[in-house]
């Protein structure tokens, strides 16, 4: 519900966030309550010249009344931390089931793209019901993806991924707003969240102009700059092969080992010879400037896909 | 006046005040007593108080409508990253340690000055030259990246003049530095006999651990600053993720600093307000020994909390625990002081002149920040309400409901001290009063919208949240009307105002035990200390009527 107090509650997670805020709030009126009426009590009975008995101190308020006082609010303290924090950890990780959406930030706009491919900008259509899992980079500086309806926020950073989700529970339009300040048009840089039921969504993706999909955009990628010349199946060069590189570990030549997931390939497609695979020379040129974000993407997926676990992703 | 020894007080110098000691400019700017010092320091953060405040007025005017009518995007970016620079680095910060911590240090231990008083003036010249250099970023341009000159936003994207904003805000951490060190070592040395460790007034003690944080904090901020300087002038790559930097380790690197710096700006607002409380009240301190602690707590423990301004940039969600789990320990001694202090009230003889007024809404104030600090340690409540107006509001009711309103309590407190002079107390009274008010209806609007989800630092807003923000703007200006009030009445007092004796509160503390406004030297002969300070009562029996009160009547000459 949403009232001139409290935003619209469209995620599991807003369900959640409500209500340590609630417990919160009332705990903090509480004690803010405590300490005015004491003030305003002292303040009338202890007035100066007032008739109010005074004398010595009672001993009750000793060193052990102080002790006493400081242990309790050091045992509130700790147990609203574990009350807090024990929800958090369960929301921690993604359900494996996700829909897997990518975000590209850049100063000022939202880039979304479907898993078959299909774009937005300042838009990103979602279906109902589904947890949807948001990977994220920016192009150029600190974004951050911030839902007030999902109670979800997430700053996107260049030359690395992010990663978020949620589960919308709540048909509607609902705002994004960039939270981390971005230059100029920072606060322009907003757009809309559409929360549609399932079948309206499989109806909207399908009535999509049809991108390929993410993956064989990839591949498409993959011939176009080159990249097929050293790794693919028949090249001559020695160049790590990619079939079933997806998830795997990697020997480094400096003795450390790797898992290839995409913040790996992204740094191996962008600074090759910072992590390079044991037993290959680090020969290949960086693509840095050359990649867009969007294509790093696209060749990420089309990497996955050879793997043939798609499906099963993080 | 007299120079006898009468019931415990000090003879009264016949030497000329501080203030009569040479009336030439040169007197002033060449001078190496604290007291004329902190004058120095009082006069530049009172302009740059008003000059954050100008800048912030125009935020607010432009924030009545959602659309942003009055200011381009530019301009509006400018203004409220001016109005954080400098609020933050050239006023909170050198604010009660620069103006109180100077006048009063040394008084309040029995010395004559501080342990270097050249370092304590060159620490005002890097001051003013840290301002001037952050001025001139202003002058030719302006900076818009927010007083937090995140990264890569500051070095490789922002045309503005960040540099020399940046180097402003370096040279004037050096100040802070150089004043860290004179205070810790004047506490140390040059106490006056008898005076240990725990008959320290409560305000030494907050100077005393926020020196502590200065030196050991400020340094993170210069090497972070230098950075980035290094990163946009001679282009360095340390934050470019393109050529392998880390945009985050700025955040990082910043907050280590900037957390502590909170702590910086509120423990000596902690100190200013347990002397007044206990002196209106006319009661010892409750708990002394706790409040040390607390401090002293509260200085450590702050350097261990910084990455809870961090928990959606994409550090590790288990560092992200352990920063919540810090920042709720970080309560307790906080809540202890309230504690104390409303406990100091019981069994009083209070009285409500204006300085008590002040303190009593640093009370009120300070604790709605310090509750709302716990929705922020929350990691899901935080989520969502990061970088949201609930931030703004909760920072504000820490730092200017706190630390502003104890600034305007210590003011008139010591006013007499300073100047000689009392100010009207009726009109004194009313601006606290007004201050209170202006101040809830500005920042508590913000709470609300900053949960509904706006932004901060948004030049447009969407029109749902519009009438939280007509109400914030209108609370501003009654805010700025308040704050306009006391530099008029003050002022008219150095003119007309009667003149104080050496102790009008009858207060305990042995900056009162000299005249008003105290000689050069400070003290005649150097005071013996042979009690615990807030003597305001014998040991044991808390007086019934205002007439078997220790010490009752204002020393009038």
């Amino acid at each position: 519900m949403s009232s001139v107090f409290m935003p619209v509650t469209a995620s599991t997670q807003a369900v959640q966030t409500d209500h340590i805020y609630y417990v919160l709030l009332a705990f903090s009126v509480v004690i803010i309550l405590l300490v005015t009426a004491l003030i305003a009590l002292f303040s009338i009975r202890y007035r100066r010249g007032s008739k109010a008995k005074r004398g010595a101190l009672p001993p009750i308020m000793s060193k052990e009344f102080e002790i006493g006082w400081t242990s309790a609010t050091l045992f509130l303290a700790l147990f609203i931390f574990w009350w807090v924090s024990s929800s958090q950890l369960s929301a921690l990780v993604a359900p494996k089931n996700a829909l897997e959406i990518h975000v590209v930030a850049k100063q000022w706009m939202w880039k979304t793209q479907h898993s078959n491919g299909a774009r937005e900008i300042n838009e990103l259509h979602v279906p109902i019901d589904t947890p949807v899992q948001l990977i994220m980079t920016s192009e150029d500086v600190i974004h951050s993806f911030f839902v007030p309806a999902f109670r979800m926020k997430k700053d996107v950073l260049p030359g690395r991924y992010t990663e978020t989700w949620f589960r919308a529970t709540k048909l509607g339009v609902f705002h994004l707003f960039c939270a981390e300040y971005c230059g100029s048009e920072h606060s322009r840089m907003t757009g809309r969240i559409v929360v549609v039921d399932k079948d309206a969504y499989a109806r909207w993706l399908a009535a999509q102009p049809e991108g390929d999909d993410l993956a064989k955009e990839g591949e498409t990628v993959f011939r176009a700059r080159g990249c097929s010349g050293c790794h693919s199946e028949t090249s001559k060069i020695h160049a790590p092969k990619l079939n079933g590189l997806y998830g795997r570990k990697v020997q480094l030549s400096d003795g450390r080992t790797v898992t290839a997931d995409e913040a790996y390939l992204r740094d191996s497609m962008l600074m090759p010879r910072r992590d390079v695979a044991a037993g290959f020379e680090p020969i290949m040129p960086s693509y840095a400037g050359i990649l867009t974000d969007g294509e790093i993407i696209s060749l990420t997926a089309y990497i996955r896909s050879l793997s043939g676990n798609e499906e099963n992703s993080q | 006046m007299t120079d006898v020894v009468i019931n415990g007080e000090l003879p009264l110098s016949r030497e000329p005040s501080y203030l009569g000691a040479g009336h030439t400019v040169a007197s002033w700017l060449g001078t190496t007593d604290h007291k004329r010092i902190a004058i120095l320091y009082a006069a530049t953060i009172t302009f740059f108080f008003f000059l954050g405040g100008i800048a912030i007025s125009l935020v607010r005017l432009d924030l009545f409508t959602p659309a942003g009518d009055l200011l381009s995007d530019d301009t509006y970016n400018k203004l409220f990253t001016f109005h954080g620079v400098v609020m933050v680095w050239f006023f909170m910060v050198p604010s009660i340690p620069g103006t109180f911590g100077n006048f009063l240090l040394p008084l309040m231990i029995g010395a004559r000055d501080v342990a270097f008083p050249r370092l304590n003036l060159f620490s005002w010249y890097l001051f003013l030259a840290g301002g001037f250099c952050t001025l001139y970023a202003l002058v030719v341009g302006g900076v818009d990246t927010g007083w937090t000159f995140y990264t890569p936003f500051s070095t490789m994207f922002s045309n503005t003049h960040v540099i020399a904003a940046a180097l402003g805000v370096f040279i004037a951490g050096f100040s802070s530095i150089a004043t860290g060190v004179n205070f810790i070592a004047t506490t140390h040395m040059l106490r006056a006999p008898g005076m240990k460790w725990f008959r320290l007034p409560l305000f030494v003690w907050s100077i005393y651990a926020t020196s502590l944080v200065m030196v050991l904090a400020t340094p993170v901020l210069a090497v972070t600053l230098l950075l980035v300087i290094a990163e946009r002038w001679l282009h360095l790559p340390i934050f470019n993720p393109d050529f392998g930097g880390d945009p985050l380790l700025f955040q990082h690197l910043f907050w280590f600093y900037s957390h502590p710096a909170v702590y910086i700006m509120v423990l000596p607002a902690m100190g200013v307000v347990s002397e007044i409380i206990t002196c209106f009240a006319r009661r010892r301190v409750f708990g002394y020994d706790f409040m040390v602690y607390a401090m002293v707590g509260i200085a450590v423990i702050g350097f261990f909390v910084w990455g809870h301004h961090m928990f959606v940039s994409g550090q590790s969600p288990y560092a992200s625990i352990v920063f919540s789990f810090l920042s709720f320990i970080v309560a307790v001694p906080s809540a202890i002081k309230v504690f104390n202090w409303t406990a100091t009230l019981y069994r009083g003889q209070i009285g409500f002149e204006a300085p008590m007024l002040y303190a009593l809404g640093f009370l009120g104030l300070f604790t709605i920040g310090g509750l709302t600090g716990l929705f922020l340690a929350s990691i899901p409540v935080d989520v969502h309400v990061t970088d949201t107006y609930f931030v703004v509001a909760h920072f504000h009711y820490i730092m200017v409901g706190g630390t502003v309103s104890a600034y305007f309590a210590g003011l008139h407190y010591w006013w007499a001290k300073i100047t000689g002079r009392l100010y009207p107390d009726t009109w004194a009274r009313f601006a606290a009063i007004l201050m209170f008010f202006g101040f809830n209806f500005t920042f508590f609007p913000q709470f609300i919208v900053g949960y509904l989800g706006m932004p901060r630092r948004y030049h447009v807003y969407p029109p749902e949240f519009q009438v939280y923000n007509v109400l914030s703007s209108a609370g501003a200006f009654v805010l700025a009307a308040a704050y306009l009030l006391p530099p008029l009445y003050l002022t008219w007092s150095l003119i007309w105002g009667v003149r104080a004796g050496r102790n009008p509160w009858n207060a305990t503390g042995l900056e009162w035990k000299t005249s008003s406004p105290p000689p050069r030297e400070n003290f005649a002969v150097v005071p013996h200390i042979d009690e615990a300070p807030y003597q305001y009562h014998p040991e044991g029996v808390a007086p019934e009527h205002v007439g078997e009160n220790y010490r009752t009547q204002g020393d009038q000459t």
